[in-house]
């Protein structure tokens, strides 16, 4: 498989300080890549960087074989990357709708993405004229991830789409998630609640303090490997 | 029944055009998040432009016309968008507001500059020479009809943009979330950037079609600003068919106040004071809430150490002594003024400062201090002083009781609100009696005011006032400073970094507002009073919104936290007009300063009070460059006293010898400079201070 989505050796730095040290990290079509760590290894800057949003020092960013590093926002999204960033990815003072219709830059009109997102998260259809804002948490999620599904991206990256939902929601995200990634897109999930996302991921990475530690199956030395990561007894 | 459709006709012509700057605001605010405060005043702009280019240079009025709104306008937006917002797009919505203030401010001082506003200048309507409609009883100006039709227009297309189209829903998203909308494809700038022409455009339309009907004059016009604000109020800064609505309620109640309210002394200002109280009561009455997830920034409020307090106390008083030896003739009277205005800039630390209540009205507080002691005080009895500020602090504190529904630039807004009421109306009136009390205020002009006796002394010499200002500021500095190491300023932070939090945690939030407006009031009237006796006679004018709005300015640029504000506020604000008779110019140069000066805040947000500390800290602390700066000093004065040296030279050279010195302690310490500890090492490898606690804490809190 090639990938579509490749980082090769990103450096990044919030101000004086390295964050990432020479990432190399690559998602094919189709293929859901779970980035797992310690708060503050560095996930969410791994994927501002493949977004735009955040500049790699140095390094390269390759979106199906062609060089896009220092490609602004606005174009990656236009060429099929799409981040669902930490937090809502929503605008909270535009309704429902209008949330929506900040969809169609990729070229669906406003009236196939309402029918996309409707069909796929009824809820969101009797909110219509709701101000995101004022959503459940698990509303926003749902219509945030409706940008990955209403846009046809080619490459998804989802940090922490399970911040503060129930389990079951949660669940459902990711089933979608796994419906998006049948259909060829290139997926990488960050996810501190592991177990929803190792059993959709076809590969995993760990990353700590910026370098990825370790890559491949998301079997069950990964997880006796995380859990000691995480509950702090292995070095 | 003709007289009332007559007043409702103009009535309506009028709320067509707040219905346009109002819908103006509400755009600029849902798309760029900015309380525009200069909305009115690049109406105002635009009008004068347009006159210069058609009555003034006799342009045809068509060419006229599109190049104010085709060109000038836009220009000017981008202008705004570029040079002001942008510096400061990182920081929180107060800051942003406080550079649209800066912009008003400076407006008016350049308007006032470019345009000599002692000369008349007519605006002629619009289709003058055609005869009006008739419809029955109705009688409507072509003027008229094109004014309702611009509203109808601007409303109807505005409403379309921004709800129906995926231009205006990338204008609405990127207020929302910057990054978030480049994500979306959008372009936050370029949407900034739209939303920024189509305002000022809305703007000028409106400015040029009232210009007309009311004088061509800078303060008026900019001032439209209260009832465009009332109208966008009305429509929660959102909604533009409730927008539109309001304009019609504040242009018809204007209209009909005037022909309908009995002649009566007291009443013709409460027509001029009538938006402004219908913004007072709307914004009471419309529960509005903030754009959600605007993050707000908390600058720092460090606690003055007792000797540090002390010292610039008494640092203050002995610049009062010299500056009442030193100066003379008229210098003595321009300079009057700085310690008084200290003094009542000081009054924002409190308030601005440590309870972050932002309130535009405090030189109105001052002017209430002013007026009480005028009255009372006229034969210097010093308790006259004492109910002066106590009434000063009542008004405040009856201000404080309906502004607690209001937080932020709300506040800010409802205080210029208060602030336009008392100078249009309250400040006008003659005098009355309430409850067997007689009530005067400038008795409809200007009041005399004397100063006070204090131990047997009479002090009514601008020697001897000086010497009382600055004594007075060095103790209200000082009980500031005071206040901020207690118990009740501690709260105070508390309160400003969390409303919700001090609520939860068992504090008053009623008591702590209505006390913290109390005080700050009754220093600004205590200041008001003696900014009085300064200038001997006072007008409503001196303590007008207008004249208070550089003050505010020029305190926010010295850090609001700063007990030192006080003092740099007096002499930054003042302090120029020494220039004043230098030449004819540079009185208005004078006057654009705070403004300039306001909008250099996106370069240090957090004041220049603590950047000033942090540059003369080593002479203050080095053993032998202070007592050589103290020579430096004591020498120039006695040259001055001995009339060996003339003012400008005792200056320069003061300031001159001070700046060597400065860099020579600078040098010094760098020679004997500690290598910088890495901060877990503090209090081991060097001795733990002080204030090592507070830095530690606040950068725990900014993460
Ligand atoms: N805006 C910023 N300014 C300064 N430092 C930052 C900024 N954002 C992140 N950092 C730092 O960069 C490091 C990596 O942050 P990042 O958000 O990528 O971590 P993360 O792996 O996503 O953590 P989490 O699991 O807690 O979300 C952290 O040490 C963090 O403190
Ligand atoms: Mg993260």
């Amino acid at each position: 498989m090639s990938a579509l989505l490749e980082l090769r050796g990103v450096r990044a730095a919030h101000g004086r300080i390295t964050v990432l040290h020479g990432v190399s990290l690559s998602v094919a079509a189709g293929e859901v890549v779970a980035l797992l760590g310690p708060n503050g290894a560095g996930k969410t800057t791994i994927l501002r960087v493949a977004a735009g949003v955040h500049p790699a020092e140095s390094g390269r960013l390759l979106l199906g074989g062609r060089d896009v590093t220092g490609a602004r926002p606005g174009d990656l999204a236009r060429a099929g990357v799409c981040l669902i960033p930490e937090g809502r990815g929503v605008f909270p003072n535009l309704s429902v709708r209008d949330n929506l219709l900040m969809m169609t830059f990729a070229g669906r009109t406003r009236a196939e993405i309402e029918e996309i997102a409707f069909t796929r998260f009824p809820v969101l259809a009797g909110r219509a004229g709701q101000t995101a804002g004022t959503l459940s948490g698990g509303e926003q999620q749902m219509l945030a991830l409706a940008r990955g599904l209403a846009t046809d991206p080619a490459v998804l990256l989802l940090d922490e789409l399970s911040m503060g939902l129930a389990p079951l929601v949660v669940g459902r995200l990711y089933e979608q998630v796994a419906e998006i990634a049948r259909q060829g897109v290139a997926v990488l999930v960050v996810e501190q609640f592991a177990a929803a996302v190792l059993g959709i991921a076809d590969r995993a990475a760990v990353l700590v303090r910026g370098r990825i530690e370790r890559q491949g199956d998301p079997g069950d030395g990964l997880r006796a490997e995380l859990s000691a990561l995480y509950l702090g007894s292995a070095t | 029944m003709e007289q009332f459709l007559a007043f409702g006709i103009v009535g309506l012509s009028t709320a067509a055009i707040y219905a346009v700057i109002g819908s103006g605001l509400v755009l600029t605010y849902v798309t760029t998040g900015v309380f525009n405060f200069a909305h009115g005043a690049a109406g105002m702009l635009a009008a004068f432009a347009y006159w210069q280019l058609s009555a003034g240079w006799g342009w045809p009025v068509p060419v006229a016309l599109a190049v104010v709104l085709l060109v000038l306008a836009p220009a000017f937006g981008l202008f705004v968008e570029r040079v002001l917002l942008r510096p400061v797009q990182h920081l929180g919505e107060v800051e942003r507001m406080v550079m649209m203030v800066a912009l008003l401010s400076g407006l008016i001082a350049a308007a006032r500059w470019i345009w000599n506003p002692n000369e008349a200048r007519p605006l002629p309507v619009f289709f003058a020479d055609r005869a009006p409609l008739r419809a029955g009883p109705v009688t409507i100006t072509w003027h008229q009809a094109l004014t309702m039709a611009v509203a109808v227009v601007a409303a109807v297309g505005l409403w379309a943009l921004l709800n129906r189209t995926r231009t205006g829903a990338e204008m609405r998203a990127t207020v929302d979330d910057r990054a978030l909308a480049g994500l979306t494809g959008a372009d936050p700038v370029r949407a900034n950037r739209v939303a920024w022409i189509l305002g000022t455009q809305l703007a000028a339309a409106g400015g040029i079609l009232i210009a007309p009907a009311v004088a061509l004059d800078a303060r008026q016009l900019s001032l439209l600003i209260v009832s465009a604000y009332t109208a966008a109020i009305f429509g929660r800064l959102r909604s533009l068919p409730l927008t539109f609505l309001g304009a019609v309620v504040v242009g018809c109640l204007e209209s009909y106040l005037t022909g309908y309210l009995p002649q009566n002394a007291y009443l013709p200002g409460l027509r001029l004071a009538a938006p402004a109280l219908l913004l007072f009561a709307a914004l009471l009455l419309f529960p509005h809430r903030r754009l959600r997830g605007r993050d707000r920034r908390l600058a720092p409020v460090p606690a003055p150490s007792a000797r540090g307090a002390l010292v610039f106390a008494a640092s203050v008083a002995a610049l009062g002594a010299v500056l009442a030896t030193v100066l003379q003739g008229k210098d003595l009277i321009t300079l009057g003024p700085l310690l008084p205005l200290g003094i009542v800039a000081l009054s924002y630390v409190p308030l601005a400062g440590y309870a972050g209540q932002i309130s535009l009205c405090q030189l109105s507080m001052a002017g209430i201090g002013a007026v009480v002691w005028a009255h009372l005080g006229a034969g210097g009895q010093p308790w006259a002083l004492v109910v002066a500020v106590l009434v000063s602090a009542l008004v405040g504190a009856l201000v404080a009781l309906p502004a607690l529904r209001l937080s932020g630039v709300y506040l800010a807004l409802g205080t210029a609100a208060f602030t336009v009421v008392l100078d249009r109306w309250i400040f006008t009136l003659p005098s009355f009696d309430v409850l067997g009390v007689r009530i005067s205020m400038f008795d409809q002009g200007s009041l005399e005011v004397s100063g006070p006796s204090l131990l047997g002394l009479r002090l009514d010499g601008e020697r001897e006032l000086m010497v009382l200002s600055a004594v007075c500021l060095a103790l209200v500095s000082l009980g500031v400073a005071v206040l901020r190491r207690g118990r009740f300023g501690r709260r105070l932070i508390a309160l400003r970094d969390s409303e919700a939090a001090y609520a939860t945690l068992g504090g008053n939030l009623l008591a702590a507002r209505v006390a913290v407006f109390a005080l700050a009031a009754g220093i600004a009237g205590f200041g008001g009073a003696l900014y009085g006796m300064q200038l001997r006679t006072i007008t409503a004018e001196q303590f007008s919104l207008v004249a208070g709005l550089p003050i505010f300015l020029i305190a926010v640029i010295g850090g609001l936290g700063y007990v030192g504000n006080g003092l740099f506020s007096g002499t930054a604000f003042v302090g120029p007009n020494i220039l004043l008779g230098l030449a004819s110019w540079t009185q208005n140069v004078v006057a654009v300063l705070p403004a300039l000066a306001g909008m250099g805040l996106g370069h240090s947000p957090d004041g220049l009070v603590p950047r000033l500390r942090r540059e003369w800290e080593p002479v203050a602390r080095d053993r032998v460059v202070l007592p050589a700066v103290l020579c430096v000093l004591a020498l120039a004065w006695l040259l001055r006293i001995a009339d060996a040296v003339n003012g400008w030279l005792l200056l320069a050279g003061a300031l001159a010898g001070a700046l060597a010195l400065r860099g020579w302690a600078a040098a010094r310490r760098g020679a004997a400079a500690e290598p910088e500890i890495p901060v877990e090492w503090w209090g081991v490898r060097r001795p733990w201070r002080a204030e090592d606690g507070e830095v530690l804490a606040r950068g725990i809190a900014r993460g």
